[in-house]
């Protein structure tokens, strides 16, 4: 039997995995990083248009704040997030962008004078001041107020993870490549590490921590259309909930990006639109200010991917041989602004469509892209019923998002949770009473079974294909589970993954070496994937409103009466073919910003009965307030500094808020 | 619809070899498909796993040319696999792993490994002036065309291509390659790192590093990024040529 032992176990090697262990590394802790891929390849890398942080450097971003950027935020989110969370993240945000400036990160910046730009398809000449002269520049993403995300041309993930994971390289972290959490190891109230499979020699050993952390990413490969790499396919939120033990938060809110390439869904940035960019239809027309005439193109992605559908309903989608699609038009952006700052899209519609954007539209159709729901943890990113557990990043549920996230919010994310979670493991790993005391029978326990797992699937008397089930799930989660949802599709999807699953125990594979194997990696995924598909589909039946990404025809109006509570969800025996499903009420009575409209999308919604007296209360306190500035007004409305790691308390300076 | 019968019948040749299995050998063994619609090798290659032989190994990760995982030799020249389009190849093609690096099986070679040796050995980060920055202030400023020449350098995504296609690399086991190469021109360009010329000689004054290098550039006309790794090669070897005479 094969233990290895560190203080700290990450599995996943992107952004919030590598932040997670240098500041372990940093307070003294061993860390051990697993990765499916090399660190590098990581999905962190796709991101492309930029990072949120309230720097307001250039003149369209002057008066951005972390007030504006925590409005922002909690209206992406529908209300469904943890205003907390919100504000802790909103003021660790140019924290985290600054770190990296720091660490070598080539953001974009700021020029002098005057400039010309597009905003609402019409040509502008802004002016930049002096004293912003060299410092990070920020571009228009959707549903924010003020220009606030920053990037680096939009390769901006790329470089971010390059500097992130040369600084675990500086800091001699080891990343165990080709390396896969297949359980964790827990006794039911405390997390210990994680039975890994060598993805090379297919040898499993136990990887035994005082403290672990999943820091896997999203799970869009669960459908058919998604944006992500084929790796994200959810395990870390799997082995998770495969626990019993653990909690997954508001799986059924998953969201689609407005412009994946078509058919192949290929992501092309946010940063497009934000830079001016227009959605087309079949006529040639933009149709986004008939629908939303105050945000346009730059309603949030819910939004905007929702308005798309319609219209494409409406028989106003263009159509090639691979189906219907609209048009997204960059060429307004000329030749010039296009070659350098939107590089990777150039390049992508130059290799994948063999078109040149700064000529030709692009045919864009919306596919899967963001997994807001997660490990459900506290805002110190651990797990509130598995001991030992924490989640960082995409795969958690700390609770930022809520039931949509905004572009620009996600990179940002990843190094805010990574900052932030690697303090308190730090805490966490310093207390004595976290010393480990597990017994050897234990990890032994969970090695055998999961040895015992592999074998019987490597018997091959299993007669289910792993690749067919995975097929059909696919299919079903995008036809039934994906933008509108309807309740008889929804109860027929859960039948359906049901069935799957039933039948995915019965999963035999053709190809039967022990080592490197392709499929069987795919059949024990295709196993957890469909636990995963499940807690969607089922999570999204049950939710009768509509919130953010998840949209019910059936159920058309967010409803905070009876619906402003977080989804909970635990796999409670092995052979269930359902989630325990529980609901955590969210608080207005404690709420910074009380639920209301959010400023693009249905004015239609039902108020929690606490909404007025606390809209009331909110109002009091600003006017009484008004004469003594917004962090006293911020601190009387919901104190938030006190959860923070000492470390990255504090406010932040701007050219405009000189220290 | 497309018509059907527009569509070519495809034939890959692939070298296969899994070192972790006793007895295996290398050959190379013809797959048959037919051609769709915007295929690239990326879906090519899946659809022989899941139809035809799911014992092939290939690594693939974004699927759109940004994370340098699929890197292979296509018709004996290093590319990514998953941005070749299909329509670009003839009807026969053959797909070997990149080599240099250690094989893993069949498609899939162990860049990771390589890369993060490489990087420890040029110590590939920003040596910073003072360990800990205050993340409460203001930025420091820096020109928008010297931030906007480091990305075009740090645009590298490490995908092994140059490597695959550098006569030193095949002769010299401990060559750092253009991709190293690059790494170092990049941080020479960085006002942030404390390092200077002398410091860099120390990591590539000698046939491992810089003067290694026998100008033949298949480097330069394979990066996959387009990295004009030709400049900055011999820009590199002038400065050290120079840093080493001191």
């Amino acid at each position: 039997m094969k233990i290895v032992y560190t203080d700290v176990l990450i599995i996943g090697g992107g952004l919030a995995g590598l932040r997670m262990a240098i500041g372990a590394k940093r307070r003294g802790h061993e860390a051990i990083i697993l990765s499916l891929v090399p660190a590098k390849r990581s999905h962190s890398k796709a991101a492309q248009g930029g990072m949120q942080a309230s720097l307001g450097n250039v003149i369209k971003g002057q008066g951005d704040n972390e007030d504006v950027h925590f409005e922002d935020t909690v209206r992406g989110s529908d209300w469904g997030a943890d205003q907390r969370v919100v504000r802790m993240f909103v003021n660790t945000a140019p924290k985290a962008v600054r770190e990296l400036a720091a660490w070598g990160v080539p953001w974009s910046r700021v020029r002098k004078g005057d400039r010309e730009v597009i905003i609402n398809s019409q040509k502008i000449t802004i002016t930049e001041r002096d004293e912003a002269h060299g410092l990070l520049a920020q571009r228009d993403f959707g549903g924010t107020k003020r220009w606030r995300t920053c990037y680096v041309s939009d390769g901006t993930g790329h470089a971010m993870l390059t500097a992130m994971a040369d600084q675990a390289i500086a800091a001699s972290i080891p990343v165990h490549e080709r390396a896969e959490a297949l359980a964790l190891i827990h006794d039911g109230g405390r997390c210990y590490g994680a039975v890994v499979r060598d993805l090379i020699t297919g040898e499993l050993s136990a990887y035994v921590a005082k403290a672990t952390a999943i820091a896997t990413g999203g799970a869009g490969v669960l459908y058919r259309v998604t944006t992500n790499a084929v790796i994200c396919e959810g395990i870390g939120h799997a082995i998770a909930l495969e626990t019993g033990v653990a909690a997954l938060g508001n799986m059924e809110a998953v969201q689609f990006h407005p412009t994946g390439i078509f058919p192949a869904g290929i992501l092309v940035t946010e940063g497009c639109r934000g830079d001016g960019g227009l959605l087309r239809d079949v006529d040639g027309h933009r149709f986004m200010p008939d629908y939303e005439p105050e945000k346009k193109e730059l309603a949030s992605r819910d939004v905007v991917s929702r308005r798309m559908e319609e219209h494409l309903a409406k028989g106003k989608g263009a159509r090639n041989r691979f189906g219907e699609h609209l048009w997204l038009d960059i060429t307004l952006l000329g030749e010039h602004h296009i070659k350098h700052n939107l590089r990777e899209v150039y390049e992508i519609c130059h290799y994948f469509l063999g078109i040149d954007p700064a000529k030709e539209w692009i045919p864009v159709r919306s596919a899967q892209h963001y997994t807001m729901g997660g490990v459900r943890t506290t805002p110190t990113g651990e797990s509130p019923t598995l001991k030992g557990l924490f989640a960082a990043g995409e795969a958690a549920c700390w609770d930022m998002h809520g039931f949509n996230r905004l572009g620009g919010n996600s990179v940002a994310e990843t190094v805010v949770a990574g900052m932030i979670v690697g303090e308190f493991i730090a805490d966490f790993c310093d207390r004595s009473e976290n010393d480990l005391d597990i017994s050897t029978a234990v990890v032994h326990d969970h090695l055998e079974r999961e040895q015992a797992r592999l074998d019987a699937m490597l018997a091959g008397r299993g007669t289910e294909r792993a690749g067919e089930l995975r097929v059909a799930m696919q299919q079903i989660m995008t036809a039934q589970v994906g933008i509108f949802r309807r309740g008889k599709d929804l109860e027929r999807a859960v039948e359906q993954l049901q069935a799957l699953l039933v039948r995915s125990r019965n999963i035999g594979v053709r190809y039967q070496a022990a080592g490197a194997n392709p499929e069987l990696v795919t059949a024990y995924r295709t196993q957890k994937m469909l636990r995963l598909a499940l807690t969607i589909a089922y999570g999204a039946l049950v939710r009768t409103e509509s919130r953010g990404a998840h949209f019910r025809e059936d159920y058309p109006r967010r409803n905070d009466a009876d619906w402003l509570k977080r989804t909970l969800a635990v796999w409670k025996n092995e052979t269930d073919t359902l989630p325990t499903l529980t609901y955590e009420a969210l608080d207005v009575k404690t709420m910074e910003l009380p639920p209301g409209w959010r400023g693009y999308g249905a004015k239609d919604y039902v108020d929690h009965p606490d909404t007025a007296a606390r809209q009331k209360e909110v109002d009091a306190i600003k006017e009484k307030l008004a004469a003594s500035g917004r962090f006293a007004v911020q601190e009387t409305l919901m104190p938030y500094e006190q959860l923070l790691p000492p470390r990255f308390r504090g406010r932040n300076e701007r050219i405009d808020e000189r220290f | 619809m497309a018509d059907d019968a527009a569509h070519r019948t495809l034939t890959l040749q692939i070298l296969r070899f899994n070192p972790q299995e006793p007895g295996s050998t290398p050959r190379m063994q013809p797959y048959q498909l037919e051609e769709a619609d915007g295929m690239t090798l990326f879906i090519a290659l899946n659809e022989i796993r899941e139809k035809q032989d799911p014992s092939l190994q290939f690594d693939f990760v974004c699927r759109a040319g940004i994370c340098g995982s699929c890197g292979m030799m296509i018709n004996g020249r290093p590319g990514l696999a998953c941005r070749t389009l299909t329509t670009q190849l003839p009807p026969e093609t053959t797909l070997a792993p990149l080599p240099v690096f250690e094989l893993i099986g069949d498609l899939s070679v162990n860049t990771g490994k390589w890369m993060r040796h490489m990087s420890e050995r040029l110590a590939t980060w920003v040596h910073m002036k003072r360990a800990e920055v205050d993340l409460g202030r203001i930025e420091e400023a820096m020109e928008p065309e010297l931030a906007e020449q480091i990305y075009l350098l740090d645009r590298c995504i490490e995908c092994g291509c140059c490597v695959a296609a550098c006569g030193t690399a095949r002769m010299r086991e401990d060559f750092v390659g253009a991709v190293g190469l690059n790494r170092i021109a990049r941080f020479r360009l960085d006002p942030r790192d404390t390092r200077d010329d002398a410091a860099y000689y120390e990591l590539i004054g000698d046939d491992q590093g810089v003067f290694g290098c026998m100008s033949l550039l298949a480097c330069h006309d394979l990066c996959p990024k387009d990295l004009p790794l030709q400049t900055q090669i011999a820009f590199l070897r002038r400065k050290m040529v120079v840093a080493g005479l001191r």
